[in-house]
């Protein structure tokens, strides 16, 4: 088998999940080992109608023979029927049980996975590997178990009926078994490459069904579907490579049990010529061994069916193995009742090796709002990011009512932070269900009510046919950016939070609204605002504005402040106000 | 059509199986030669398989009673020489059958994409993105195997019937139809079981739709999942799609399984038949105990390849389903289509006009209302109202992305119906609302917009939207990978990529939908700048919250509700003191309301 040690605990880990569904599995292989068992039957009660009925005239035995036969037939009706349900109901539970675990351990991964995986891939794995993993995992097994009976019992006839031929008759068995091991060793190296090629195919199609706008705005069909036919064809090309191996290799094997035939009864020959063996006895013995090809040439199969589906285990191991990078506090600290008192203290952040937070100190008090401004890249949403853990700082400390972020358990410590984010993400589902995510069981219509006034989406709401329950299409397709924006915000508002962060949140509005929803938020004296923003209205009611500029606080002060300090603050001021009546622009003074 | 939920399946539409098995097999059409050659690859070794157990007889017989070793070495060696014979046809055969079955896998995957590439937005905006993949991935995959089984098996073992059929009516056909007598029994059950279990399926196919969708939704919502906490509910909810999804499996299967037991079921039962039968004829003298033997064997022979055909008819069931989503897929009709004699639409100048234009998104609805202006060449137009105005309707009309139900719009006098999509498109460029990159490089990202720019003319436009500065601070510069959604950069240089690969496009109408929203007021500008050199004399609609952005546009075009309220530039409409002077002067009421006093803090 490959890669020994990391195939072993790739079998492992299925074969955990295989014994967890034992009591499917065992009676479906019970059914099976009992079929085999019944089968033997048959040809005797044939053999007996044929010898003592119809040629030796037993007429009386005729009914009790046909009686035999009819309750073998259906013992192996219901038997069989067992064991394909069985074997499949277990099959299937196994791979829900994996999908689940999959899904489960991969939501527990931090965003710096996310940032470098494609949601096609992962779809796939979940999807396409599973399948892989449940097919060869359930008739591999099944089969295997068939194969290796029959293998034994003849093997066994064989030697009692003499054990020079037999081990003639065994002699190529080292080469057969050879083959099937190489065989699948390179269908499990073409597998993996299939099912990494399968993950990218589907990424193209995701990305291009995710970016329709961005492919029809450009009239990029051709392209795409180009990009797509090429993948396709890497693809076809791998499908090919492993039809190729399949077919060196299977009609080798078929070849050498073929010969082995061959070999026993020439050798068989030599002997009866030589007066070591009876006629009768080559012949009975030539029988059985043409029953022994059929388990030799299925071990063919199975081996190309069972690297099969180890490759698609081994990726999926890949994916389990991948650890969150934010982990768990070892000892957590547990605070009962957050007011929202947020402290930055000296820290910076670096991504691989990159400083994109540098000595950040601010102190926000419960129900203050700090702002924060800067040019693109400059670590605004970085820094928002530190404070719910989706990425960890890598010195100083982040305190929250004075317990460092580190020592609060995670999911508790995203309870008390609300996030609206930049790159609004809402479910195909209806407006209801939508804000309700942020929410829990106990939030009530008065409080989603009040939400949607406090994001402005009342009368919005109010206009539509179905209201509340309208259904709104993946990402809020069918809503106009506004739309999204004030809906993702009623979801962070329902999220009785002590920090609301809103992450360049009401850019897409237009100011009346944006007007509003400030006014409704500065009511919510509760809560530790941070608000990113480009536009000196939503920034200028804050109690401390940060300038960013590469990683840095470059300005901080109220608005007053900083348009008397009369730097950045003020030219963008004069920008979005003042520059109004002098449209050419004037360089900076930074 | 409403928006299709996660949970809520896709609606069936039913189809004839007929037609559908003849258009799913049409696929094989073109490969008649290798499909004949792969049969008589096959006939060879089955003849070769034929001939070896007659060869040992000979050998045993012939040579061996006779102790005739060179005799026996020698028939060893032919032996040998046939099953050579027959592993090099096996070897052949394998790979052709590999070719034709993926091609047919190739092509009907690509002219199913070909075909999604055709059709409109609206449909897009109907269905989750997770249930078109999974008919593109899913369904296609799940057609793997039919191809390859229904000439390796389907005819061969179709042949053999009818041979044995045909033998055993000729050796008596009391006894021959005696021992089919099950058969019409076994179609019967068959047939039943395909009625109930293609639509249980059907099913199936659906949930496991609903789950690729719910998988795809939140992985690409990761980010709000994480922020809400939500991964409790959003397991409990993935548990209960998997959950009917897995019953939906197994009743299929429930039903299914029983093939297999019924044919054995019928086997036996005939072969009861023969025997009580047989025996009785033997009684009365029709049959000779030899015909009643050789019999036995037939019926043996006879019902292998039924059992085969039925294995194959199993399959074919549990996969029709998905060949009939995929034709499904295939049979919708773009909501916009060319006009049969739509001419592409010659170099532009980018004069655009509105006549009496309606649109809603659903019949009914009116999101715009008797829209009609001009717009010359060159201008650039701001398009200023509420959110859900009205305003990126327009753009979309523009680019013809949606149909206006009544009205005209006219691109240098060229009905937007009359002239071909690809040839209106190809002149715009468009920076969406929603900023979208495809994961791969950067510079193959700006170059998305025109696919023959070079290298130095994409980061040109960079340059221009001062995209530069960042992109070559990064690790591999333009070379630096990017994923579909762009994380790792931020959304504002998101944004500025997306500008650039509007540039790189040298359209003649650029729309820029909010597209600076996510941009501070100091890279804007710059950026602004940038694209005034690039696109001196280019139309431009540009849709703004940002007054400051506006306020230098050729003409505002004022929207409230679907209606144009107002239009003239900054300065006409300032002085008429309506609708955009009260937007105006808003900005700096809101700027002076509840001014707050200076606090201690900072």
């Amino acid at each position: 088998m490959r890669a020994s040690a990391e195939g072993c605990e790739t079998v492992h880990r299925i074969l955990s999940y295989v014994n967890k569904e034992k009591r499917y599995f065992i009676p479906a292989m019970g059914a099976l080992l009992l079929g085999i068992f019944l089968d033997m039957f048959n040809p005797y009660f044939l053999k007996l109608i044929i010898d003592r009925v119809i040629i030796a005239g037993e007429s009386a035995l005729l009914t009790k023979a046909l009686a035999g036969f009819l309750a073998v037939t259906f013992g192996r009706v219901i038997l069989g029927y067992l064991k394909e349900y069985g074997f499949d109901y277990g099959g299937q539970k196994v791979a829900v049980h994996l999908q689940a675990d999959l899904f489960a351990h991969l939501q527990g991964l931090s965003f710096d996975f996310f940032d470098r995986t494609n949601t096609g891939e992962l779809m796939s794995r979940l999807k396409d590997d599973v399948d892989q993993i449940r097919a060869a995992f359930t008739y591999v097994i099944m089969l295997s178990v068939e194969n290796v009976i029959y293998f034994v019992s003849t093997t066994a006839i064989l030697f009692a009926l003499n054990w020079k031929l037999s081990l003639v008759a065994l002699l190529l068995m080292p080469f057969i078994a050879r083959i099937a091991l190489r065989l699948e060793k390179e269908v499990g190296e073409i597998c993996e490459r299939i099912s990494d090629q399968g993950a990218k195919i589907n990424t193209t199609a995701q990305e291009n069904i995710a970016g329709v706008r961005v492919v029809k705005a450009f009239g990029r069909e051709q392209y795409e579907y180009r990009k797509f036919l090429q993948q396709n064809q890497e693809n076809y090309g791998y499908k090919l490579k492993r039809a190729r191996i399949w077919g060196r290799y299977f009609p080798q094997i078929e070849f050498l049990t073929n010969l082995s035939v061959i070999l026993v009864t020439v050798v068989g020959g030599a002997l009866v010529i030589g007066d070591d063996l009876s006629v009768g006895t080559l012949v009975a013995f030539s029988n059985y061994v043409t029953m022994l090809i059929w388990p030799m040439r299925m071990s063919g199969w199975l081996m190309n069916d069972l690297a099969e589906g180890l490759a698609s285990v081994t990726k999926i191991n890949q994916l389990f193995a991948a650890v969150p990078t934010v982990q768990e506090p070892a000892v957590p600290t547990i605070l009962h009742d957050f007011k929202g008192h947020l402290v930055f203290d000296h820290v910076s952040y670096l991504r691989d090796g990159q400083v994109i937070l540098e000595d950040i100190s601010f102190e926000a008090p419960p129900g203050s709002t700090i702002a924060i401004m800067g040019v693109t890249g400059a670590g605004k949403t970085s820094l928002v990011n530190l404070i719910g853990r989706y990425y960890d700082y890598t010195s100083g400390a982040i305190y929250l009512d004075g317990v460092e972020i580190r020592k609060l358990p995670l999911q508790l410590l995203r309870r008390q932070v609300a996030m609206v984010m930049q790159d609004t993400f809402l479910f195909s589902a209806t407006i209801e269900e939508n804000i309700r995510f942020g929410g829990d069981d106990t939030l009530t219509r008065e409080e989603l009510e009040e939400a949607l006034e406090q994001a402005a989406l009342a009368e919005f709401i109010a206009e539509l046919p179905q209201g509340l329950a309208t259904v709104i299409g993946e990402r809020g397709i069918g809503l106009s950016g506004g739309q999204k924006q004030r809906l993702a915000l009623a979801r962070a508002l329902v999220k009785k939070s002590p920090i609301l962060i809103l992450d360049d949140a009401t850019s897409n509005l237009d100011l009346e609204t944006e007007y509003r929803i400030q006014q409704a938020l500065e009511m919510l004296r509760g809560r530790t605002k941070i608000i990113i923003a480009h536009r000196i209205s939503a920034v200028k009611n804050a109690d401390e504005i940060l300038i960013l500029e590469q990683g840095r606080i470059v300005e901080r002060g109220t608005h007053q402040q900083l348009l008397a300090f009369g730097k950045r603050y003020a030219t963008i001021y004069r920008d979005q106000f003042q520059g109004i009546k002098t449209p050419e622009v004037k360089p900076y003074a930074y | 059509m409403p928006i299709n939920r996660i949970e809520e399946d896709e609606l069936l539409r039913p189809a004839f199986k007929i037609k559908l098995l003849t258009r799913l097999f049409s696929y094989l059409k073109p490969y008649k030669l290798q499909v004949a050659l792969t049969l008589l690859l096959m006939g060879i070794v089955t003849g070769v398989d034929l001939l070896n157990p007659y060869l040992l007889k000979v050998a045993i017989d012939r040579y061996i009673a006779t102790k005739n070793l060179t005799g026996l070495l020698c028939l060893g060696l032919v032996m040998i020489i046939t099953i050579l014979v027959s592993m090099f046809c096996t070897r052949k055969r394998i790979s052709l059958m590999a070719t034709i079955t993926n091609q047919i896998h190739l092509t009907i995957r690509q002219e199913l994409y070909a075909h999604l590439q055709k059709l409109s937005l609206s449909f897009f905006d109907q269905r989750p993105a997770g249930k078109i993949l999974a008919r593109v991935i899913g369904d296609v995959n799940s057609l793997n195997n039919l191809f390859n089984t229904s000439v390796t098996n389907l005819i061969p073992d179709l042949a053999t019937i009818i041979a044995v059929i045909s033998i055993m009516l000729a050796m008596n056909y009391r006894l021959a139809l005696a021992s089919f007598l099950m058969l019409p029994v076994l179609i019967v059950f068959m047939g039943a079981i395909e009625i109930i279990s293609h639509r249980r399926w059907q099913i199936y196919r659906q949930k496991s739709s609903n789950l690729n969708a719910f998988t795809h939704e939140h992985f690409s919502g990761i980010r709000v999942v994480q922020s809400f906490t939500a991964e409790e509910k959003t397991r409990k909810d993935f548990h209960l799609l998997l959950r009917e999804y897995f019953d939906a499996f197994i009743r299929a299967v429930r039903l299914n399984d029983l093939f297999w037991p019924s044919v054995e079921f019928s086997w036996g039962i005939g072969t009861i038949i023969v025997f009580w039968y047989g025996t009785r004829l033997l009684n009365t003298g029709t049959v000779t105990i030899g015909l009643l033997v050789a019999f036995s064997g037939y019926v043996s022979m006879f019902w292998r390849p039924v059992m085969n055909i039925s294995n194959f008819y199993n399959t074919l069931v549990a996969n029709l389903s998905g060949a009939e989503r995929i034709f499904e897929l295939m049979d919708v009709k773009p909501s916009i289509q060319e006009a049969e004699d739509a001419v592409p639409l010659p170099p532009i100048r980018g004069e655009v006009e509105f006549k009496d234009v309606n649109f809603g998104y659903q019949d009914g609805q009116i999101v715009l209302d008797r829209i009609s202006f001009k717009v010359a060449p060159g201008e650039t137009v701001a398009l200023v109202g509420p959110t859900g105005a009205g305003k990126t309707s327009i753009v979309n009309l523009i680019g013809r992305f949606f149909e206006p139900q009544s009205g005209q719009i006219l691109i240098d006098g060229f009905d937007l119906q009359k002239v071909t999509i690809e040839s209106l498109r190809r002149q715009m460029g468009w920076v969406p609302q929603d900023t979208f990159l495809f994961s791969g490089k950067i510079i193959d990202n700006i170059r998305y917009g025109r696919l023959t720019a070079t290298d130095e003319e994409c980061i040109a436009a960079a340059k221009a939207v001062h995209a530069h500065e960042f992109i070559t601070k990064l690790e591999r510069g333009y070379d630096t990978e990017v994923q579909e959604r762009g994380a790792r950069l931020s959304f504002g240089q998101r944004q500025q990529i997306a500008f650039a690969r509007a540039l790189v496009a040298d359209p003649r109408i650029l729309i820029l939908d909010e597209a600076t929203a996510g941009i501070d007021t100091y890279t804007e500008r710059l950026l602004q700048q940038g694209i005034t050199r690039l696109l001196a004399g280019r139309t431009s609609f540009i849709i703004a919250h940002r007054l400051s952005t506006i306020v230098n546009a050729d003409r505002i075009i004022l929207i409230d509700q679907g209606r144009i309220v107002e239009m003239g530039t900054h300065q006409e409409l300032i002085k008429k003191k309506g609708h955009y002077y009260r937007l105006f002067m808003a900005q700096f009421r809101f700027l002076a309301a509840k001014e707050k006093p200076v606090t201690q803090s900072g």
